[in-house]
């Protein structure tokens, strides 16, 4: 039999219903393998207990016969942006020091409803803010993948300790955030599937923000079909969030039927850019074979503005964030740094409790927002960012999805690109305008690069029909037969 | 009138605009589902949403757009059936979230006009540059601890409507006037209860001064958060004067906010202003664009009330009144109502005169409103009814109002009970009349030789023999009759 | 934009982060380099289009005003540095 950790969540599910095992054998396999890798540093906080109790719960609920949920005992990790009632919830930042929220995500809080067991809360970039999850305040997260060289690696980020908890086998899933690449970049990084879903379909009530008009949750899973069975279980209209899309939830794994005959597959040329690593051309190639193998029809499209998609994510983003972390000022939860007056003590608590990226993005948001330059700077942006979402709208009336390379790289080592913000930006080059369009967005694990590292390619949706998305996801899925997994 | 004031170097002339914090009545708050009532123990009218928690989101109350959408309709203004929230970045221990939403560059309000009643019974138009949508911040106390502020975030996230003036106001009365007038408006609509002194309605006064004559502004100082009619025109007072006497000793006078301290009659600068603010709004990406459709607006409009610049119109044309009697009488919704209850089916004038002279002086010397009246709107209506059917006299009347106010019977029974029947049988006057011309044989033969003005000394000697109470027009042809 | 260490100053007082004197040169360059490298959107012809707040294609969503939230003054302090008969307590502001 395959060891319980590694399990999909729809072989999981299968077993726990066949009684091939109970939630908490489930659960106490992953709380085992979670502390003998504490040297991932994947978890900012684990909840053995919790996890133990609500596994018991739902073993409780099948003994019973009584109605369960879609995951119902299935361990997950949750990112550490998600507020969880009386866990301790820190964002990756010293800011947020001790803040135990009474209250509970809506998304957490669906995947609760829906039966799975939370094993604690991963690492993370500060407040999201990252591509290789070295700005937490806890430290960095260590990649289970590693090189020829054996060097440590980044998991990409910001979700980077959900990437390296799935990829790394201890949980069976974990939720991520996204707001220009967070769930993508660290799925491609980490060998596991990532889905970032339309903006709206996930509720972000509770989700600690980073950038409002750009945060989506989504899942981060071993498999397309578990991505399906999660998404399925954290979406959902939530009338607390003003821009939760009141749509209904289809039954996303019943989307899954390999046809693809028809399917009309884009392929945007702006993204094969000067100085393309060849291996991540080669790997994108093979994906469009794919694609063309299981009968789609293969389009060249154009996406003119795509080169614009970065640094316009990089005015908008810093500006809402600049905002959304006003709050954190020393008065009411978290880290308070005394100073003299009032002011002195925010600029105290707020230089201690931010780290530099953090500083820097707040800095620039203020910037671009101030007088004198709020048009030059964010209206300019904002102009542009249309163009972005207008390019897509063109795009999908003659396909229905876009296939592209997730990252320009493999993982990296810990030390590259570290002292050149703008150097580590340029890892979402290939996530952020789907982002800044609303799109729904997928990673999928297709290739090893010739250090023997994952690879993924990305699939972007219509809005709001992940139904295809994840169709499309699911046969090149089956095509590359990626079955690697870090030593 | 035109308000000038002298400087060494000439006259001055002072203009003003105004920055109207109204509370809007809700139930709940703008954002979030706390309750918005006055009053309560500390923190305990506060979401996770008014405490700005992280992760939590903003959700617009429909009926906070309504009264908004009402307040415009009643300020005769445009409604911009698309508006935007903003966020105000500003950090203060009182502004949980680190920024207040707003909407900066598209108010849900337009232009619109305010008419001011003046004392001498003119009037005058200040025009509304814009009404728009905010929320209140939390309250601050300073003076409990030497080191430290408490605070209170109860009335954090409560729903505002900023309503700026255009600077068209010139004197501490205009700035009255208007003040009254709004709050008036506000409180027919049943959007703000105008309650200053809890808060509900806040003033900043833009003031700046110039030779009369000039056609520039000048710079202008903000002073923020005045809090009653009475104050905010001390401090046009007390900032226009200060700013003369900065110009006419060589200096300028500043941009810049400052505070009104009552007790020592000045403004000064505010320190937690003091640094040049950047705001740095931009649309809240939290909230979508607000759009209404004009069926919307028009369905509101339909249900708007008669305001009081129409009702003093009907009042002045249908009834007769004077500007001012008129203007008292609408002035609050409660006191028209009162009034009109008491001139149905009576002239209407004499019903304004027994509210206005009347009833208002036992109100001011109960200190009550017209809701907490002694005698109710159809007591006084009841009075006036024996009024007009003769039944008892004007004078009579007036001691009967005054028995209704000190024991709060009606007017019929203690007519009844006292005996104050006005006398109209002639017999019974004509024995009184003969009795007194029998009695003054002086005064006789003084009117008799020309001197008619002691007529009046008769009829109110006949008066007193009767108590009162014989009918005065009765008496008067009868004496004039007897004398001839 | 290249950003003078003033300007710097400027903006972490807007944003009340304390930035030591011996930090602000470095934070002035690394902050410039990104401010260069944004202003390559200056090159983007956005004439006559409208600025993108958002890509959500709904209305804004009302609320019945009910009061349906608060009262829960235990969990508004849980999480608060200090506290004090029921009202947070800061550093004392001076209007
Ligand atoms: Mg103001
Ligand atoms: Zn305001």
């Amino acid at each position: 039999m395959t060891k319980l950790t590694d399990l999909t969540i729809s072989a999981a599910r299968d077993g726990l219903n066949g009684g091939d095992f109970t939630a908490v054998e489930l659960t106490e396999a992953h709380i085992v393998a979670m502390e003998d890798a504490r040297g991932l540093n994947a978890f900012i906080t684990e909840t053995p207990d919790i996890a133990l109790e609500r596994a018991g719960e739902s073993d409780g609920r099948r003994k019973a016969g009584a109605a369960v949920g879609a995951m119902d005992g299935i361990p997950v990790a949750i990112k550490d942006l998600f507020c969880t009632e009386g866990v301790l919830t820190t964002a990756g930042s010293h800011i947020l020091d001790g803040f135990t929220p009474p209250y509970e995500s809506t998304v957490s809080g669906n995947l609760r409803a829906a039966g799975s067991v939370m094993l604690g809360k991963t690492n993370m970039d500060e407040f999201a803010m990252g591509s290789a999850n070295i700005t937490s305040y806890y430290g960095n997260v260590i990649n289970p993948w590693k090189g020829k060289d054996g060097k440590d690696l980044v998991p990409g980020g910001s979700s980077g300790g959900s990437a390296a908890a799935v990829a790394g086998r201890l949980a069976l899933a974990a939720t991520g955030t996204d707001t220009g690449g967070s769930i993508r970049q660290p799925a491609s990084f980490s060998g596991i599937v990532g889905l970032k879903p339309t903006y709206g379909r996930c509720s972000r009530w509770g989700i600690v923000a980073f950038a409002s008009s750009l945060d989506q949750a989504g899942p981060m899973t071993r498999s397309v079909r578990d991505a399906a069975i999660m998404l399925g279980a954290m979406a959902g209209h939530d009338p607390k969030d003003s821009t939760s899309a009141p749509v209904e939830v289809p039954d996303f794994e019943a989307a899954l039927n390999g046809d693809i005959k028809g399917l009309r597959v884009g392929i945007p040329k702006e993204y094969r850019m000067d100085g393309m690593d060849p291996e991540i051309d080669k790997l994108w190639s093979e994906g469009i074979d794919m694609m063309k193998d299981g009968g789609a029809e293969i389009i060249d499209v154009s996406l003119p503005n795509t080169e614009h998609a970065l640094p316009t994510y990089y005015i908008i983003a810093p500006a809402e964030a600049s905002a959304n972390l006003a709050r954190y000022d020393g008065v009411r939860y978290g880290l308070r740094v005394d100073g003299d007056s009032l002011d002195e003590m925010y600029a105290n608590t707020r230089a201690e409790g931010f780290g530099d990226e953090v500083q820097r993005r707040v800095l620039i948001g203020a910037y671009v927002l101030s007088a004198g330059f709020y048009d030059a700077y964010y209206r300019k942006a904002q102009r542009v960012r249309r163009l972005i979402s207008n390019d897509f709208k063109k795009a999908y009336e003659s396909v229905d999805v876009l296939l592209t390379p997730t990252a320009p790289s493999a993982a990296f080592a810990i030390a590259e690109k570290m002292d050149d913000p703008v150097a580590m930006y340029l890892n979402d080059v290939f996530t952020v305008p789907a982002s800044l369009a609303g799109m729904p967005g997928i990673s999928v694990p297709t290739g090893l690069s010739h250090q023997g590292l994952p690879l993924g390619l990305q699939l972007i949706g219509k809005p709001f029909d992940e139904e295809t998305l994840l169709k499309a996801a699911d046969v090149l899925e089956a095509a590359a037969g990626f079955d690697g997994r870090p030593a | 009138m035109t308000y000038i004031l002298e400087g060494d170097t000439g006259d001055w002339e002072v203009v003003i605009g105004l920055e109207v914090h109204a509370q809007i009545i809700s139930n709940s708050k703008l954002f979030s589902g706390s309750a918005t009532s006055f009053g309560a123990e500390p923190n305990t009218h506060v979401s996770l949403v008014d405490a700005a928690m992280p992760g939590m989101l903003p959700v617009i109350n429909e009926h906070c757009i309504e009264q908004a959408v009402r307040t415009g309709l009643g300020l005769k203004a445009e409604i911009n059936l698309v508006s935007v929230f903003d966020r105000k970045n500003y950090f203060y221990a009182d502004l949980p979230q680190g920024y207040q939403i707003s909407q900066l560059y598209h108010p849900i309000v337009g232009e619109g006009t305010v008419i001011l009643d003046l004392d001498d019974g003119s009037t005058r138009e200040v025009g509304i540059e814009r009404l728009h949508m905010e929320q209140d911040a939390g309250k601050s106390m300073h003076d409990q601890d030497p080191k430290r502020s408490f605070i209170d975030l109860n009335r954090s996230g409560t729903g505002l409507m900023e309503i700026v003036s255009r600077p068209d106001l010139k004197s501490p009365e205009d700035v009255g006037a208007y003040l009254r007038k709004l709050r008036s408006i506000l409180r027919y609509l049943g959007t703000c209860d105008g309650n200053m002194d809890e808060g509900s309605m806040r003033c900043d006064v833009n003031v700046s001064v110039r030779k009369v004559g000039e056609i520039e502004l000048r710079n202008r100082a903000e002073v923020k958060n005045v809090n009653s009619v009475r104050f905010a025109m001390q401090a046009v007072e007390i900032e226009a004067r200060r700013q003369i006497d900065v110009y006419e000793d060589g200096g300028d006078v500043i941009q810049e906010t400052r505070l009104f301290d009552s007790v020592n009659g000045e403004t000064r600068p505010m320190r937690s202003k003091e640094h040049a603010h950047d705001y740095r709004y931009f649309p809240d990406p939290d909230l979508l664009p607000l759009e209404l459709t004009q069926e919307y607006v028009d369905n509101i409009k339909a249900t708007l009330p008669e305001l009081p610049d129409e009702r003093k119109a009907r009042y002045m044309g249908a009834f007769g009144l004077s500007a001012y009697d008129a203007g008292v009488l609408v002035a609050e919704r409660d006191t028209a109502q009162y009034y009109e209850e008491v001139a149905a089916g009576h002239d209407p004038k004499l019903a304004a005169n027994w509210v206005i002279s009347n009833l208002f002086a036992v109100l001011k010397e109960k200190g009550v409103g017209i809701s907490e009246s002694p005698v109710s709107a159809k007591s006084l209506s009841k009075l006036l009814d024996l009024l007009k059917d003769d039944t008892i006299s004007g004078r009579i009347a007036k001691d009967v109002f005054e028995i209704m106010v000190a024991e709060g019977k009606e007017a019929e029974a203690i007519v009844e009970e006292k005996g104050l029947k006005q006398i109209t049988d002639t017999g019974a006057i004509e024995t009184a009349v003969d009795e007194v011309i029998a009695n003054s044989p002086e005064q006789v033969e003084q009117y008799k030789s020309g001197n008619e003005k002691i007529a009046g000394w008769f009829v109110g000697q006949v008066m007193k023999a009767t108590g009162g109470k014989a009918n005065p027009p009765m008496v008067n042809q009868m004496l004039k009759d007897k004398l001839k | 934009m290249s950003l003078d260490n003033e300007t710097v100053k400027n903006i972490a007082n807007l944003a009340r982060i304390k930035v030591g004197d011996d930090k602000l040169y470095h934070l002035a360059g690394e902050l410039s380099a990104i401010l260069s490298w944004v202003e390559q959107l200056n090159a983007v012809d956005t004439e006559g289009v409208e600025p993108l707040a958002s890509v959500v294609d709904v209305t804004l969503p009302l609320r019945t005003d009910v009061v349906s939230d608060g009262d829960c003054r235990d969990k508004v302090l849980a999480n608060a540095p200090e506290v004090e008969d029921g009202f947070y307590a800061v550093p004392k502001v001076v209007e």
